[in-house]
């Protein structure tokens, strides 16, 4: 896979298309610029690391990608759909943050997997064989079968995770969006997740993780973004992690007091 | 002779009313409820059901059902807390609080001003035992349908109400889940309104699903304990009131406050006494085995 970030190939084949094809995205919130021109394409099967700070972008990125949030200017293509195609034939997995779940919820692991099945069912959502199947079969991936019944809250922080991972599971989604995942998880639970994105994309699957572990990057992912509400480098891991071009991404020029772009 | 203390009340057709609104209110609020408390719409049950208020009074002076008016209010109230929210740069909590307060003392001044037979007594603190055979169809249609839509759609709703962003990513409208639990909630609120009166219909749409919270960890059981606890909690009020002679939508409310306050000390894994008792035996535990904590999750 070339990292070439602007890349001009044009396939002709549907099946060679663009898993991820983010073209030209400005978002604003009110006066503040959130994302600059972010142009990105991702092909099949590959695992890409975000990398960037706080503010810079990361998780606006995923919000544009999915459709939560109107770019000002721009396009997300899918697959070759439009977002909202693809939402709609269950493409788009999305593994969220942990400050974004209420772990409190009296929901079993078991009860949130089959939430990646409601794309599928019909109107009161009632399971069918199939689905129980997909659910079975996803927790079993992520080594949770054990915990089924168990409540999502109750688990560990890497347990969490790979609930959530086997919810895109049984979803099927060749897109996968995950917010974070390493953030409070253990290293085992880590080793595990990227284990099982590595099998996903071998499978075919489209992988985006945002995340500030540097270190587990090379090992994780086929390509590297930098973002810093531009992206500023869409390479190899290897390329990403030069040092320069990290500064750049967290703006590590802030002991010169130098204002840079990313100010927060 | 205990037997003829309960038969006793049945024997009057405007205490069958009774019954039968209380808990149809009951059950359709015990439900509602479960999904409110596990979003945080606490308030907004509280400002749904005082912004009916000059609803009842317009739809008493043109002759409607009361219903009609209400609902209408209610809808109202939802939109325009929502204008506000959006449109402005003032919280919800603060968009609440404005236009329930407003609406409800629209309705003060409607019943102020409008020379008419509406006791204001009854519609804040519901009227009982005043239930017509007309208004004892109106409650039975319409919690039965607010009712059978909650049940078709709780998976989905559950979904909002848990993770509104997978909701999206798999091609669901999430503001439309939202839209259709708040209309739900004015059509709810507008089933309990003769029953307990605008004022303590917050009651019956909080207390039964936060006891239920404290039972159980799944939410299909929390769906039946929660309509369960508020219907019993119903009986017991209307029976405790016939007896008391006291007022029956209070009453109501005060057992289900009750009972609330026995869950929350006593319920066996999320009750007061319960957790104390739990984490002495881990401190305990811990002591004796070191080793066997450390393998405990945080």
């Amino acid at each position: 896979m070339s990292g070439a970030a602007t890349s001009a190939r044009r396939p002709a084949r549907p099946e060679t298309r663009a898993a991820l094809d983010v073209h030209g995205i400005t978002v604003h919130y009110g006066d503040v610029l959130a994302l600059d021109d972010v142009s990105l394409t991702l092909g099949r099967g590959t695992i890409c690391g975000l990398i960037g700070m706080n503010g810079s972008g990361k998780s606006t990125l995923f919000k544009a990608i999915m459709g939560n949030v109107r770019p000002d200017r721009g396009s997300v293509s899918i697959a070759g759909m439009s977002p909202r195609q693809a939402r709609r034939a269950g493409v788009v997995g999305y593994v969220p943050q942990s400050e974004e779940v209420d772990w409190s919820f009296p929901l079993s692991v078991h009860d949130v997997v089959m939430m990646g099945r409601y794309g599928f069912q019909g109107f009161t959502r009632r399971p069918r064989r199939a689905d129980r199947e997909a659910v079975a079969e996803a927790l079993d991936r992520v080594e949770l079968s054990d915990l089924a019944d168990r409540r999502i809250g109750a688990l560990s922080g890497g347990q969490r995770k790979r609930a959530f991972v086997a919810r895109g599971l049984a979803q099927g989604a060749g897109l996968l969006l995950l917010d974070e995942p390493f953030a409070g998880v253990d290293r085992r639970s880590e080793a595990t997740i990227t284990d099982l994105l590595r099998e996903l994309a071998d499978g075919g699957a489209t992988v985006l993780v945002s995340s500030h572990d540097l270190e587990a990057l090379p090992r994780l992912a086929d390509e590297a973004i930098l973002l810093l509400r531009r992206v500023l480098l869409h390479g190899t891991p290897a390329e990403a992690l030069q040092p320069e071009q990290l500064a750049r991404a967290f703006g590590l020029d802030l002991a010169t007091r130098r204002p840079t772009d990313g100010g927060d | 002779m205990p037997l003829d203390l309960l038969l006793e009340p049945l024997g009057y057709d405007f205490m069958q009313r009774a019954f039968l609104v209380t808990i149809t209110a009951a059950i359709v609020c015990g439900v509602l409820s479960c999904w409110l408390v596990l979003i945080g719409w606490s308030l907004m049950g509280d400002a749904v059901s005082h912004a009916v208020l000059p609803g009842v009074v317009i739809a008493y002076l043109l002759g409607t059902p009361f219903a009609v008016g209400a609902l209408a209010f209610g809808l109202a109230a939802v939109a325009l807390i929502f204008l506000v929210r959006s449109t402005s740069r003032v919280k919800e909590d603060a968009a609440i609080g404005v236009v329930f307060t407003t609406l409800f003392a629209l309705g003060l001044v409607l019943i102020s001003v409008v020379p008419s037979q509406t006791d204001l007594g009854h519609i804040l603190f519901g009227n009982l035992l005043g239930v017509s055979a007309a208004d004892l169809v109106q409650v039975l249609v319409l919690g039965a349908f607010t009712l059978v839509v909650l049940v078709l759609k709780r998976r989905d709703l559950t979904l909002y109400a848990f993770d509104p962003t997978h909701a999206h990513a798999i091609g669901l409208n999430p503001k439309a889940l939202g839209a259709l639990l708040l209309a739900l909630l004015a059509l709810t609120v507008v089933v309990a309104l003769q029953a307990v009166g605008v004022v303590l219909v917050v009651a019956m749409v909080i207390i039964p699903g936060a006891t239920a919270y404290l039972l159980t960890d799944r939410f299909a059981r929390m769906l039946l304990i929660s309509p369960t606890i508020a219907a019993g909690c119903a009986i017991v009020g209307i029976y405790a009131s016939y007896y008391l002679d006291a007022a029956s939508g209070g009453m109501v409310v005060l057992t289900m406050g009750v009972v609330f306050a026995l869950v929350y000390l006593f319920a066996p894994r999320h009750g007061v006494i319960g957790r104390s008792l739990a984490a002495a035996r881990r401190r305990r535990g811990a002591a004796a085995k070191p080793a066997e904590a450390e393998r405990q999750p945080a």
